[in-house]
């Protein structure tokens, strides 16, 4: 067989896996690389501005279109730029594949001109990783890489691959499907599980679906199947950040997405239910709030995929390992086998009409200042005549508001950064996005703050003609960070206030962008229409009120019930245990 | 405001392993990143293709952590198996411990006395001193090194735990 270097190896297979796109920046240890790519036009190659930049398009096409993410960056400071963007990936698992150059392996450990251990350095923040130093593996390596990257619980996988490991020849041949000698996720759930959830779902009689990104992961089918089954029990759904759009927001069902800054609906009814069926969501520590007041009332269900989330924070009745299409897909079919009818739920459907009745969301009006809630709705109303709506956020009250006042009807349509809350993640994200479904109107919801983290991208937008939308809500200050400082240290704003903010209308004229301002109630409608239906990409400095704060609230370290719904119930301090916690 | 302890227990852990570049790293750097303890740690490969390591971990936790650091070993890629010795048991585990002491005279003949109780063996002596070689659970070393400190302890290199379920089936 004909010998290919290394370079031209990883290309093919790359090619092979169906890749479209790379995300990536060039540098010297990928340059035989980047030299292969030259030469296959199949492949999309997407320079961005800055590698953490390329990690995010990448998680924001995974997770608009479902296909794993691909990004290609140098050895050294190109790995390390990438690092946030990998460890964002594993914490909301996403399915992602980083290839790394990596100085020649003579070289490795020898602190070689931008060497750095990239292989120890992700260890920790990637799901599986790998240094190649044979050509001959490569090919294996990538394809397995992928398999890893998308099966099971999706996350990032990084491959080093040494540059005279690239330049290098071996034989390719496209490797048949292989049986991985240690890694098989368990997908399908024990028969005897599934029954005992069968019938504890048709027993209960305050049941309630919490349910997360796992819905979203394990693909579009599972968020049919989740309709299904809540139709069939009449169970109130709710949902975390992550998992926003696998239930319709329309549904009569839907209660919202519950925790930290969910509604009061969603946070009483899990702490009055009796079973609580947690559907691809991990019991996190801004979903649960106070762990010793977290649902004492109910038995839990956790269907999850990863067998390490299980028990890990709250103990659960019942685990249920698998993927979350093929457990509901069970669980229907033995719930229609055995007769099971919905329960009459009207007293619990009372009660959680009662809590709705709080209105939870509400805030207050005003005709001089754009409320930034109102800003959201407004955003929400005038795209829903769009055939195709994506939205991304950035990190803070902002994202908060956009989760609580945009209705999502569809899986895959919401891209935020949940478990680890990275700033700078949505703009970028939304151009990923935007490659990924060029005929979807995506709109990055971002801070003053956040945007700022990777706003070189604009010039990535402009240069692949991609007509995202920007839309800051600008208060002026890290808003979350101001928030959290009236909450809990009398209002001392140390270093939350954003000074010396550019002008985005003319940041984003600079780098050949449609840059608009919106600031009174009165404009609202009228900018936010315009930002739609210009065409290319728009910049939209939306000024907003500068003070408002995001209610509902459980303040770390207290119990669902516990819920601030507004302002005066702010006492402004807090005691040591509940300020150490995050 | 101060910060609790939780009870915790010892469990010895048993995992198969691919044996790749790497995964000793891989293992000791979840202890650490995910604040579990690491009592001890012993890594040889054991397939007459060299292709398959046992790692025998000793740690200790709450019970709740025990089960984390299980599920959590396990979803390692490279990870074939883990096995808690201590819960599927019965189970015998050894260590292997070289004891260096000094001492003349009475203490030197002392020294001797107790290794021959404990069935330690002699692997190098000079007239001031001894190495032995000694075999057993920890806490018989633990004792044995005790009573060595009284006498003239010089130091102590020991292998760390190894462990099998007892009976004709594998873990
Ligand atoms: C990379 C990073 N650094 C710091 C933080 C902490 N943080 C969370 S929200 C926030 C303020 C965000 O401000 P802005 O983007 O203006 O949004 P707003 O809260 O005002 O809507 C900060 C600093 C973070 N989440 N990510």
């Amino acid at each position: 067989m004909a010998e290919k270097s290394g370079a031209d190896i990883l290309v093919e297979c790359l090619i092979d896996l169906g890749v479209e796109v790379v995300f990536g920046y060039p540098g010297g240890a990928v340059l035989p690389i980047y030299d292969a790519l030259f030469n296959h036009l199949k492949i999309r190659h997407v320079l961005v501005r800055h590698e953490q930049g390329a990690t995010h398009m990448a998680e924001g096409y995974a997770r608009s279109t479902g296909k794993p993410g691909v990004v290609l960056v140098t050895s050294g400071p190109g790995a390390t730029n990438a690092v946030t963007g990998i460890t964002d990936a594993l914490m909301d698992s996403i399915p992602m594949v980083v290839i790394t150059g990596q100085v020649p392996t003579q070289l490795i450990g020898t602190d070689a001109f931008q060497e750095a251990d990239t292989v120890g350095i992700t260890r920790h923040c990637t799901k599986h990783n790998y240094l190649v130093k044979d050509p001959r593996k490569l090919a294996g390596v990538v394809h397995e890489a992928f398999h890893i990257a998308t099966t099971g619980r999706p996350g990032p996988v990084v491959i080093d691959i040494p540059k005279n490991v690239q330049i290098a020849t071996a034989p390719y041949a496209r490797p048949e499907t292989f049986e991985h000698a240690s890694y098989r996720p368990q997908t399908k759930a024990d028969p005897v599980a599934i029954a005992a959830a069968v019938e504890m779902l048709a027993a209960a009689e305050r049941p309630i679906f919490y349910t997360g990104g796992g819905v979203i992961n394990s693909g579009p089918e599972a968020s049919a199947l989740l309709r299904e089954i809540a139709g069939l029990t009449r169970a109130p759904v709710t949902s975390t950040l992550m998992g926003l759009g696998a239930f319709p927001a329309a549904s009569p069902q839907w209660l919202g997405m519950l925790g930290m800054h969910g509604t009061y609906e969603a946070n009483w009814a899990m702490n009055k239910a009796d079973l609580i069926i947690c559907v691809g969501a991990r019991f996190d520590d801004r979903v649960t709030g106070r762990l010793d007041a977290f649902a004492p009332n109910a038995k839990k269900i956790h269907i999850d995929i990863d067998r390490s989330s299980i028990n890990k924070t709250v103990e659960v009745d019942l685990p249920i390992v698998a993927d979350v299409a093929s457990a509901l897909t069970d669980m229907i079919a033995l719930w229609k086998d055995r007769g099971h009818k919905a329960a009459d739920l009207s007293e619990w459907w009372a009660r959680i009409d009662g809590w709705r009745a709080r209105n939870s969301l509400a805030y207050p009006e005003s005709c001089e200042e754009i409320m930034p809630q109102e800003a959201i709705a407004q955003l929400y109303k005038a795209s829903r005549s769009a055939k195709d709506v994506i939205i991304t956020t950035e990190v803070g009250q902002h994202q908060m508001w956009a989760a609580q006042h945009f209705g999502f009807e569809e899986p895959n349509k919401w891209l935020t950064s949940g478990g680890l809350g990275t700033m700078g993640y949505g703009f970028p994200a939304a151009i990923g996005a935007q490659l990924g479904n060029p005929e979807s109107l995506v709109v990055c919801v971002a801070g003053d703050a956040s945007v700022q983290m990777n706003i070189q991208e604009l010039g990535t937008a402009t240069q692949y003609r991609l007509p995202v939308k920007l839309f800051i809500l600008n208060n002026e200050y890290m808003g979350m960070v101001r928030q959290w400082q009236e909450l809990t240290y009398e209002s001392r704003y140390s270093n939350s206030y954003s000074d010396s903010l550019p002008d985005f209308v003319k940041l984003g004229e600079a780098y050949g962008w449609t840059g608009i301002r919106i600031e009174s109630p009165r404009e609202l409608e009228a900018g936010i229409r315009r930002m739609i239906e210009t065409p290319g990409p728009v910049i939209v400095d939306c000024r907003v009120a500068k003070l408002s704060n995001c209610f509902p609230m459980i303040p770390s370290g207290a119990a669902h019930t516990d819920m601030l719904l507004d302002p005066s119930q702010v006492e402004g301090i807090m005691s040591d245990e509940a300020k150490a916690l995050v | 405001m101060h910060i609790q302890e939780e009870y915790s227990e010892r469990h010895v852990l048993s995992l198969t392993v691919t044996n790749e570049a790497g995964i000793l790293a891989r293992i000791a750097g979840l202890f650490t990143a995910r604040g579990y303890n690491i009592d001890s740690l012993t890594v040889a490969d054991i397939t007459a293709d060299h292709a398959i390591s046992r790692i025998t971990i000793v740690t200790n936790g709450p019970p709740k952590v025990i089960d984390q650091i299980i599920a959590q070993l396990d979803r390692l890629v490279p990870v074939h198996k883990v096995t808690d010795l201590t819960e599927n048991g019965p189970f015998v585990e050894r260590e292997l411990a070289l004891v260096k002491v000094a001492g003349v005279g009475e203490d030197r003949i002392e020294a001797l006395r107790l290794a021959d109780v404990f069935r330690a063996k002699v692997v190098d002596t000079t007239i001031e001193s001894f190495i032995f070689e000694i075999t057993g659970t920890t806490e018989k070393i633990d004792n044995f090194v005790g009573l060595m400190r009284q006498i003239g302890l010089v130091e102590v290199g020991r292998t760390g735990v190894v462990g099998l379920i007892r009976g004709k089936e594998p873990n």
